[in-house]
Formats: structure tokens, C-alpha cells, sequence
């Protein structure tokens, strides 16, 4: 195998990686602050959707290069409204936090299929947006070798999602609102002792997670699909949770997670090239995600802990 | 003399829960500079009126003024800004945080125009505090890291740093050492003399006694007086809390002792950081005594509980029960053997609170050939069974199907009781058995363990009330960090002894900063 | 009997009601918002499942499966487990059900028979997987479950594509007619709906549900755990046995779901993409059923109607589909969250009295 051919693999893993990075914070941030998130999977379809339909019509309109900007604002936007519904049910009327991630599954994949419907004449995937999103190269950095192939040219997604990284780690571990956000997600009565809202908190989180689970479900059709249809997403979601927990609940690990993840792909995809597949059963590639959080779970590969308040609902005024 | 100023007046507080009046017209007076006692048994509805106070409750009726104006105080933040803070009973830590983090948490020193928390700036002022009220925490220590007494004094530090003049203590020696406890009337005392005012919630009148100014008796939602310590006395205070008179003595002939029954040696048991939670722990328990087992609470009582009943694997040493080897056998087994415990958590362990008393009452013995026909249930003599029992022990319930969860406290504690005394065993195992009870209901459990005493069984008392210990036991084995350490009879021995015997005074002779972490 | 409907209908059955007629009213407003007519689609989906004897057939297949994973995941929960890993369980039910139907070749009697049995087994034992990691390592079993979902779906497909496959077809070869288990003279009867045995084992699956639970020694002790396990420990009840047990149970009950689907209506099974949603599904269920036996067997039989007279909905009213999905959706939310209808009916209540007062 040459340097291009891993700067090649290396390059897929990050175009695959972003969304799942993008999610996986979305998915982090909920956590944290105590409310389970299976419902990214929805959030991204919702996002994905959106971000189709919203940069069609931005490039029907005229809009050009800034098309798939559109699309990915108008993701964020749906994966917010998604979010609410989610935030509503757990934290307002307290309903089971797993329940209302399925129900948001549920109904993110219902109901983006009709919108798909209605808008496009019965057909079952939008029309292909031609203005999406180009690698960008970083100059000097991207002749670097290899890395500068498979790092510094990518999608401006890409970019986004590290700077992201970054943004929230230093967020969740040196800010006021960070320490607020995992008291919430560890203790809540302690947090509401000293005067902290909790259920806004948690609002906060949860709808953050429906903007970057919605940014990540845009950057998919905005870079690699270029449309929306019923298996855009198809699993990202429930990956994205799996490096949640891969990661140990750190943006920092689930970036590292994701990029795993999406290496993994990435190697499937280029081994088919080589015809590698018939030693490795690509089935087992695709399964190597879920594999290996159960084993994180287990405590083969580490010890995780998740904050001490997941899933528990919190009444305010009763402690 | 003049009186000092009243810092906080709650005048006609009235608090409502849904088929309780928590507080009924309630009045209160703190005065500058005192320690105002709120006496009153569990449930009386003291907690619920220094929540009101904290914001934490809104009341339905009534006034408060802090420092002489009138306020209205809609959440915890609202009354820190007005100089209250609370101690809680149960803390409100989060474990994974530092000491520093706990304490700032809600009002953090900024840097970088309020982007990022200045943590250097909250070392030094945490640090600052701790010297001044002579608390000695470590502010770089994580919670998980430091022992009960030092995390309460966090909790003190939080309300400190907020600027809190006015300071609540919900129940505050119910966790500590006797020792520990005299540290903390120090720092209390230490409080006040710097200008603080305190309010303590209590239901033990000996603290009120040792350091009290005042103090105000609550029963049933309503206050029933305010007078000075100064001129009161324990048994009058007693009276007042719960309406009748009581008497602080437990009537209880001599012990008959028998022949050894259960014989404990060198146990050995990992706890759950995988130490040695029990280290060589050794006793004898006879027929016809109590043996209180006393001690501060995570010195491995939990676990010698759960060793001795099979809940937990045993990793040396031997349990004999009537001479037979029990060690590491299964629950059903040792229970089977004739050993019953009436567990220390009854919600947790002792009941499934979502089924009827009926379920509840064969939760040991459902598989026993009087209820299991060829693996189906006969309900009929289940319900017999459990009718029997509910009469018997004057468990109050509308009727056997009723949900545990509706019944009161007391009541659930008798039904664990009526199950556990039925299936007559040879040693009764009771862990904290009248927690958060009334005085009524600890009456009659105690009775009960007396009863099961004198009908010459074996009962093992494991509480954290020395009171508790001091009154049942005929015989009190001190555990300290997994080993029995002392043998003491009741009547040869007072609270400073054992207290020193809990916190093992051999080895700590000389150096008294023991709680230092790290 | 009276007791054994008590039992059935203990919690209120005013929420699911209530839920069940709010998720119609939102796909309602859906439809108008989009510009069709609610009336005429909800009409055609009841004429779609009773018009003819093909469809109502049809609609009983449809309605299989889902009592099968209702109760499958009902029975998890009334043991404190939330089996989200019905659908995998389906999956391996189903790829059990297959090889045993594709690979062998035996009399009617011992191969049906084999097939179903090895089928609940390997679902069984897929179920099993969680509650074993459950018992020994503590894992929590919804994030295990998710994880073997999505697990099974690219085993079996690894299983039917390198060990099934029929050349030039996506899919296994057909199952031997000795291991199917239609009924051929109902189908003939039904117009050629695909009928099969499993409506009859689900049913079957409904009563045993309620004898094992309620009445057998086992089904208390699982209660137990699933109620309160440290109390269950502290009796001297094995949780962990419990737990491993009600799981394989449970798994079998979302295995068997496959294997019917299999040996009673494809005869086949495809390499997949994604998730059939039968497993999900079983959830909706399960929720819906509250749980109990009785419940459940409503639940599906409502959920089987919507799913099946999708079609109807978009032939006869050109509504999409997806409409189906999103009162489905909508009917979970509102069951999972009781808060709201609450919140709703003391609006509702709380207006008429004022008015009264007035």
C-alpha cells in the first residue's frame, strides 16, 4: 500500500467521520446534562432532510455556492424542532427518556419521507442538489504528506466539526456554563440547591444536541448523497451513540471514537478496491462499531462511567 | 439586657402537600447571633419549614421577613442572595467534582470577560475560607476522596462562600462520629461568634442540651412552643415533641443467656472498592441477648450484614450457625437455617413496593410447599397467610391487596417484622430498625426485639444511634474499619466511651487531624 | 375468569384510549396541513383491512409479528428489562428458522417443528446475550440491545449471503415446503392471503404470558426482580438468573416473530439493508398494551390495522404512507408520556367545570 492510497483512506475516513463527530457531540452534550439521546438517528434524518430540501430550493432560487450553507443551517433548524419535541417529553412531562428516542426515530423517519412526498410529487427522494459542498485544501498544510492529503483537504464540514470538538470540550471543562451543564447531568437537587436551573439546562443541552446531530445529518446530504432519501441515514445515528460511549462521554474520545469508526469504513471501502473483502467480510467491518462498545461496556477496553444522573427525570421544587 | 435584632421572622407559614398539612400556621423567630434549635420527631414538618425558608418550597400561606423587611423567596437563589444557606442532611456533592467545584458551583469566579471560570481565583478564596472558620479542607480534593465529617464541611463552606448569614443544619450529626460531632459544635460555636446566626434541625435533645440557645418544638405541622434552653430539660422536651410522656427508659428484665448460636471468626469480606470492607471481624452472639453492634456508619456494618445472610461472598474466616459452616452459602439457605434480617433500607431491600402486602409477605417463602403447588402459586394460602400476619402484628392496611407503597412507614416496618419474626428464626438480624420513624412505632419494634430476646432467641442490632444501642443491647460489640474492637456492657460503659472506641482513640492518640485528606 | 380480567385490565385504560385518538387527530392535522382529506384516508385504511377476505387475511399476518415482539417486549419489562433488542432478535429468529429451512431436508413433522424451535432458540440465545452481560458485567441492557440490533442485522446478512444465497437473487433459497408452516386451506378460504400457523402459537403466546407471570413460581420470582431487585436479592432470589432467563424468554418471543415470517409468509429471507422496524414496533406494542397480556393483543392488533392499510391510505386517498408512521409515533409519544394527556384532560375538565360554574 503507497502514501497515496493511505492518504486516500485517510481522506474517506474523515468524510465519513464528520457527521458521526457532529452527532456525537449533539449526543455528549445531552448526556451530560442527564438526558439519554437514542434519538440522533432521528435528529440526523431530520437534518439530512432538511438540508436537502432547504438547498435545492436555495439553488433553484439562485443562490449558488451558498446553497449548502443554507442546507446546513436549515439541518440545524430541524434538528432543533426535533430536539424540542424530545426535550418537551423528558424533561417537562418527565416520559422515558429511551421511549422518547424511539418515538423520535419514529417519527423523524415518518414524517421526512411524507414532506419528501408531498414536496417532490409522490417521488421517494429529493431532487439532487448540484451546488454541495467542495474539499477545500489547506494551502501549505495540505502538501504535507499524507497527512496532508488525508487531513487538510477536506469538506468545510470537516473543518467545522473539529473547530467544534474543540468548542465544546473547552465549553463542558473550563466554562461556568460547562460545570453548570455536568452538575446538572450528575447531581440535579445539588445543582438546584445552589440556585441553578436545571430543567433549562437541560433544555439547553438537548436542543444543542438536535443543532449538531442536525448539522451532522446535513453534512451527509450536503457531501456525500447530495439528496434525502429513506436510507440516507441509515444507522449513523446509533453509531454516533456508539462513540458517545466509546468515548466515554468526552468530545475529545468521541471524536477519537468517530474517526475510528469512520476509518474502519474507509479501509472497507478501499480494501473492496484491492478485493480484501473476501478475506474480511465487509458484514463484520460494518458490525465492528457495535462490537466494540459493548466490549467498552464491559470494561474490556477501559472503564467508562456515565453521568450519575442519565436517565433520571428531575422534579423541580421536590427534592 | 437588650434582645438582639431578629434576623429572620416566618410568621403564619402554612405548607400544604397533597393529603397533608405539613405546616399549619407556623410561626418562627431566629434572633442575631443565636442557635435556634427546631425540635420535632420525623415527619413533624421541621425539614419542610426551613425549606420553605430556603426557597425550595413555596408556602400556601404566611409572611417572612429576613433582617426586618418582607420577602418573598421563590427558589435557593433567592434566599442566598438574602444570606441563607442551607446545610442538607443528605449533601448535595457532586462526586466526580473537586472540592473547590462544589463549592463555586452557581457562582463562579469568571476571567477572560466572564468566558472561562477563574479556578486559581476559587483555590485561593476556598482555601481562604477554610482557614478563616478553622474548617481545614482540602480544596483540590475530589469528593469521592475525603470522609463524611470533611464533605459536610463543604457543604458548610458552599453557604459560607455565598456570604451566608444566616445558616441551616438539617439533621447534621446524623452521620457523624461522637467525636466528629464535637467538632462540629465547635465550628458552630466558631459561626456564631463571628456573627452568624444557625438554625439546627434535630430530633435529639441531647444536642439542643450541649448547645442550643433556643429552641422551637414542632409536632404534626404545628409549633407547639419556643422557649430558651436555659430553662428546660430533656424529659420536658420530650414531652413537647411528641405529646405524651415518655419515658426514656425501656423496661427490660435481666438477660437468660443460652448456649452460642452464632459464632463469627475472623471474617474476612471485600467491600466494594475491593479492600477489605471486614478484616478478621470476630463475636459470639448467644441465645437470649441483644448484641447491638455499634459504630460510624460505613465501618463495615453493611457488610458483615450481607456476609452473614449470603448477599455477599465471604472471603476468609468462618460464620458457624448452630455449629454448622453457613460462610458463602446462598440467601435461601442461611435464611432457611433460621437466620431472619429486617433489612437497614425497607424500600430498597426489605419490600417490593408495587405489590400487595399479600405478595410481600411470602417474599422468602413463596416456594415453600404451603404456597407452591408443583410450581403454581396457591393465592388462597398465600392471603390466609398474609391476613394472619396483619392481624397479628397490627400492621395497618385497608386490606391485603393494598400496595406497600401506600402504607405508612411504621406500618411497612411492621409487615417486614411480621414476616421476618414468623418465620421464627433462631437469630434475628435488625439493621437500623426504626429509622425515620415516630416514637410510637420505635416503641413498638423495640418491644418486639425484646419479646424475640426473652423468648430466648438471638437478636444482632446493628445501628448507628448510640441511643438505640445504649437502650436495646444487653451487650455492645464497637466495629471501627471492619474489626470488632471493643466489647462493652451498656450499663459499664457512656457515649464518650464508645464513641472514642468508634473511632479506634489506640490509634489515633496523638494526632488529631485525622480527617486531613490525603 | 373474572379475576383473570381483572388482572388484565388493571392499569387504566383511559391513557391509551385517549393517546390512541390524539395520534388520529395529529395525523389528521398532518393530512390538512398537506392538503388531503383525513376523512377520506382513514376511511380508506378500514376499507383497505376489511373490504375483501384477502386483505383481512393479510392483516392477520401483519398483525403476528407484532403480537409476538409486543410480547416479547412486555415481558422484559414486567422483569425490569427494557429489551430494545427485539428486532435482532427477530433477525436471528428468522436466520435460525432459514438455515434449518433451507439446509435440511426432513418430514413435515420433525422439520416445521425443528425450524421454529431452533429459531426461538437462536433468538432466545441472542436476547440471552444482553441479559447475560446485564447479570455479569452490569451493562445496561438498552445500549447492549441497540448495539446487538444492528449486530444481527449484518450477521444474518453475512450468514444468508455466504451460506444461503441463490445465485443472481438477493435473497436465501426458498425454505422447503416440509418446513412451511401455511395453512393451506384458510389461505385458499382467505384468497389466497398468506395464512400461517403463527397467529395461533401468538395467541397461545398471550395466555402463557399470563400463566407464567401471575401464576407459577418462576413468574413470581421474575416479578420480583423485575420490580424491585435488591429486595429480590435480599429474599434470596437470583437476579441474575432472572435476568438471564426473562431475556431468553423474551428473546424467543421476538425469535418466533421471524421464524413465522419465514417458514409462514416469505418462505425466503432477504439480505437487508436496514431494520424491518418489527422489533421497534414491539415496542410501540408493548407500550401501548401497558404491558399486560390482554393489552398487548390490542395494541398489536391496532398497530396491524394502521401498518396494513397504509397501502390504503395511499391508494385510496393518495395520502403517503408515511402518515401511518407518524400516528404511530405520535400514539408511543403520548402513551410514553402520560404527562401531557393528563396535563390535556385537566384543561379539558378544567374549562368544563368553570363553564359550569358560570
Amino acid at each position: 500500500m503507497d502514501a497515496a492510497t493511505i492518504g486516500h483512506m485517510l481522506n474517506t475516513a474523515f468524510v465519513f467521520s464528520t457527521a458521526l463527530i457532529l452527532a456525537a457531540l449533539g449526543g455528549i452534550l445531552s448526556e451530560r446534562s442527564g438526558i439519554v439521546n437514542i434519538g440522533l438517528e432521528g435528529l440526523m434524518t431530520a437534518g439530512a432532510f432538511a438540508a436537502a430540501v432547504a438547498a435545492y430550493k436555495a439553488q433553484e432560487a439562485g443562490y449558488g455556492g451558498a446553497s449548502p450553507w443554507i442546507g446546513v443551517i436549515a439541518g440545524a433548524i430541524f434538528g432543533v424542532l426535533f430536539a424540542l419535541i424530545h426535550a418537551v417529553a423528558t424533561i417537562t412531562f418527565r416520559a422515558d427518556q429511551v421511549v422518547s428516542g424511539i418515538v423520535i426515530n419514529f417519527i423523524a423517519g415518518g414524517s421526512t419521507l411524507y414532506l419528501v412526498k408531498l414536496l417532490f410529487e409522490g417521488a421517494g427522494e429529493t431532487s439532487l442538489v448540484n451546488e454541495v459542498f467542495h474539499k477545500v485544501k489547506i494551502p501549505l498544510l495540505s502538501d504535507i504528506p499524507i497527512i496532508g492529503d488525508g487531513i487538510f483537504n477536506a469538506y468545510p464540514t470537516t473543518y467545522l466539526a473539529l473547530i467544534l470538538v474543540g468548542a465544546i470540550y473547552y465549553m463542558l471543562y473550563k466554562t461556568a456554563f460547562g460545570l453548570r451543564l455536568r452538575s446538572v447531568g450528575e447531581h440535579p437537587s445539588a445543582a438546584d440547591t445552589v440556585g441553578i436551573k436545571v430543567l433549562r439546562m437541560r433544555y439547553a443541552a438537548v436542543l444543542m444536541s438536535g443543532v449538531l446531530a442536525g448539522i451532522g445529518g446535513a453534512t451527509i446530504a450536503m457531501t456525500t448523497t447530495g439528496s434525502f432519501s429513506h436510507n440516507t441515514i441509515s444507522g449513523q445515528g446509533f453509531i454516533a451513540l456508539a462513540a458517545v460511549i466509546f468515548g466515554k462521554w468526552n468530545p475529545l474520545g468521541a471524536m477519537g471514537a468517530a474517526l475510528f469508526f469512520g476509518f474502519a469504513q474507509s479501509i472497507n471501502n478501499v480494501l473492496q478496491l484491492f478485493d480484501f473483502s473476501s478475506h474480511v467480510p465487509s458484514e463484520f467491518i460494518y458490525m465492528l462499531p457495535y462490537l466494540l462498545t459493548i466490549l467498552v461496556l464491559v470494561g474490556a477496553v477501559g472503564r467508562s462511567r456515565a453521568p450519575g444522573a442519565l436517565g433520571e427525570p428531575y422534579y423541580q421544587g421536590k427534592r | 439586657m437588650e434582645q438582639a435584632k431578629t434576623v429572620v421572622e416566618m410568621r403564619n407559614i402554612t405548607k400544604r402537600f397533597p393529603g397533608i398539612v405539613a405546616n399549619d400556621n407556623v410561626n418562627f423567630k431566629l434572633r442575631k447571633g443565636e442557635i435556634h434549635a427546631l425540635l420535632g420527631e420525623n415527619g413533624a414538618g421541621k425539614s419542610t419549614l426551613m425549606n420553605v425558608l430556603f426557597g425550595l418550597y413555596q408556602p400556601e400561606e404566611g409572611e417572612i421577613f429576613v433582617n426586618g423587611q418582607q420577602v418573598v423567596i421563590d427558589g435557593p437563589n433567592k434566599a442566598i442572595k438574602l444570606g441563607i444557606g442551607m446545610v442538607h442532611q443528605h449533601f448535595k456533592l457532586v462526586h466526580p467534582f473537586t472540592v473547590t467545584e462544589n463549592i463555586i458551583l452557581g457562582s463562579e469566579p469568571r476571567k477572560w470577560m466572564g468566558l472561562a471560570v477563574d479556578k486559581k481565583q476559587a483555590y485561593e478564596k476556598v482555601d481562604r475560607l477554610s482557614k478563616q472558620y478553622g474548617l481545614n479542607v482540602d480544596p483540590y480534593a475530589k469528593i469521592d476522596e475525603i470522609s463524611v465529617g470533611m464533605q459536610q464541611r463543604v457543604e458548610i463552606l458552599k453557604t459560607l462562600y455565598r456570604g451566608a448569614d444566616i445558616l441551616i443544619f438539617d439533621e447534621p450529626t446524623a452521620v457523624l462520629t461522637p467525636q466528629e460531632i464535637g467538632e462540629l459544635l465547635v465550628i458552630m460555636r466558631n459561626l456564631v461568634g463571628q456573627g452568624k446566626s444557625i438554625v439546627l434541625i434535630t430530633h435529639k435533645l441531647k444536642e439542643i442540651m450541649a448547645i442550643a440557645d433556643s429552641v422551637t418544638i414542632v409536632r404534626r405541622g404545628k409549633v407547639i412552643d419556643s422557649l430558651p434552653v436555659a430553662g428546660t430539660n430533656p424529659n420536658q422536651l420530650a414531652e413537647k415533641m411528641v405529646g405524651r410522656e415518655v419515658s426514656l427508659k425501656l423496661d427490660k428484665k435481666d438477660a437468660a443467656l443460652g448456649e452460642p448460636i452464632l459464632e463469627v471468626d475472623s471474617l474476612v469480606v471485600k467491600g466494594r472498592q475491593g479492600l477489605n470492607a471486614l478484616n478478621e471481624t470476630s463475636f459470639v452472639l448467644k441465645r437470649g441477648e441483644i448484641l447491638g453492634i455499634a459504630g460510624v456508619e460505613g465501618n463495615g456494618q453493611s457488610e458483615l450484614i450481607e456476609a452473614l445472610t449470603g448477599l455477599r461472598p465471604v472471603a476468609g474466616g468462618s460464620i458457624k450457625m448452630a455449629g454448622a459452616e453457613i460462610a458463602g452459602e446462598k440467601t435461601r439457605k442461611i435464611s432457611e437455617a433460621g437466620i431472619s434480617l429486617i433489612p437497614e433500607d425497607r424500600h430498597k431491600h426489605g419490600l417490593v413496593l408495587d405489590f400487595p402486602v399479600r405478595d410481600n409477605m411470602v417474599l422468602e417463602t413463596y416456594y415453600q410447599p404451603q404456597f407452591n403447588k408443583r410450581g403454581f402459586l396457591d393465592y388462597e394460602a398465600i392471603g390466609k397467610h398474609a391476613e394472619r400476619l396483619v392481624k397479628d402484628f397490627d400492621v395497618r392496611t385497608p386490606s391485603i391487596m393494598t400496595d406497600a407503597r401506600a402504607l405508612s412507614g411504621g406500618n411497612q416496618q411492621k409487615a417486614i417484622i411480621a414476616r421476618e419474626v414468623d418465620k421464627n428464626p433462631e437469630v434475628l438480624i435488625a439493621a437500623q430498625p426504626t429509622r425515620g420513624l415516630d416514637v410510637g412505632a420505635i416503641e413498638f419494634i423495640h418491644k418486639r426485639l425484646v419479646e424475640q430476646r426473652n423468648m430466648g432467641k438471638a437478636v444482632l442490632l446493628v445501628s448507628y444511634e448510640l441511643d438505640e444501642i445504649m437502650q436495646l443491647s444487653d451487650r455492645i460489640a464497637v466495629i471501627y474499619e471492619g474489626r470488632i474492637v471493643g466489647e462493652v456492657k451498656p450499663s459499664e460503659t457512656n457515649d464518650q466511651e464508645l464513641g472514642l472506641m468508634m473511632t479506634d482513640y489506640k490509634q489515633k492518640q496523638g494526632g488529631a487531624g485525622s480527617e486531613q485528606a490525603d | 375468569m373474572n379475576k383473570l380480567i381483572k388482572a388484565f385490565t388493571k392499569d387504566s385504560a383511559i391513557v391509551p384510549l385517549v393517546a390512541i385518538l390524539l395520534g388520529l387527530i395529529v395525523g389528521a392535522i398532518i393530512m390538512l396541513i398537506g392538503g388531503y382529506d383525513p376523512i377520506l384516508a382513514y376511511r380508506s385504511l378500514l376499507d383497505t383491512v376489511f373490504g375483501n377476505r384477502y386483505d383481512f387475511g393479510e392483516t392477520l399476518t401483519a398483525i403476528t409479528p407484532l403480537l409476538f415482539t409486543g410480547l416479547a417486549v412486555a415481558f422484559a419489562f414486567r422483569t425490569g428489562l427494557f429489551n430494545i433488542g427485539a428486532e435482532g432478535q427477530y433477525i436471528m429468529g428468522m436466520t435460525g428458522a432459514t438455515v434449518i429451512g433451507v439446509a435440511m431436508n426432513l418430514p413435515w413433522y420433525i422439520h416445521a417443528p425443528l425450524a421454529i424451535v431452533v429459531g426461538a432458540l437462536v433468538g432466545g440465545v441472542w436476547g440471552m446475550i444482553a441479559g447475560y452481560l446485564k447479570a455479569a458485567r452490569g451493562v445496561n441492557e438498552v445500549i447492549t440491545t441497540i448495539m446487538l440490533n444492528w449486530i444481527a442485522l449484518h450477521l444474518a446478512n453475512y450468514i444468508v449471503r455466504r451460506f444461503l444465497l441463490e445465485p443472481g437473487k438477493g435473497r436465501s433459497y426458498m425454505v422447503d415446503d416440509s418446513a412451511s408452516v401455511a395453512i393451506g386451506w384458510l389461505s385458499r378460504f382467505m384468497d389466497d392471503a398468506r395464512m400461517h400457523w403463527g397467529m395461533v402459537v401468538a395467541l397461545l403466546g398471550v395466555i402463557f404470558f399470563y400463566y407464567f407471570l401471575w401464576r407459577t413460581k418462576q413468574g413470581f420470582e421474575l416479578r420480583v426482580v423485575g420490580s424491585n431487585p435488591d429486595a429480590a436479592n435480599y429474599a434470596g432470589i437470583s437476579v441474575n438468573k432472572g435476568v438471564v432467563k426473562a431475556m431468553f424468554i423474551s428473546g424467543a418471543l421476538a425469535g418466533l416473530a421471524g421464524v413465522f415470517q419465514v417458514l409462514g409468509v416469505f418462505h425466503n429471507q432477504v439480505i437487508s439493508a436496514g431494520h424491518t422496524g418489527h422489533g421497534f414496533d414491539g415496542i410501540a406494542v408493548a407500550l401501548l398494551g401497558g404491558n399486560n397480556p390482554l393489552g398487548v393483543l390490542l395494541g398489536a392488533i391496532l398497530f396491524g390495522v394502521l401498518s396494513y392499510g397504509a397501502a390504503g391510505v395511499s391508494f385510496g386517498a393518495d395520502v403517503p404512507p408515511e402518515i401511518i408512521r407518524i400516528v404511530i409515533g405520535s400514539v408511543i409519544f403520548f402513551v410514553a408520556a402520560p404527562g401531557i394527556i393528563r396535563w390535556l384532560l385537566k384543561r379539558v375538565s378544567g374549562k368544563k367545570r368553570k363553564e359550569e360554574a358560570i
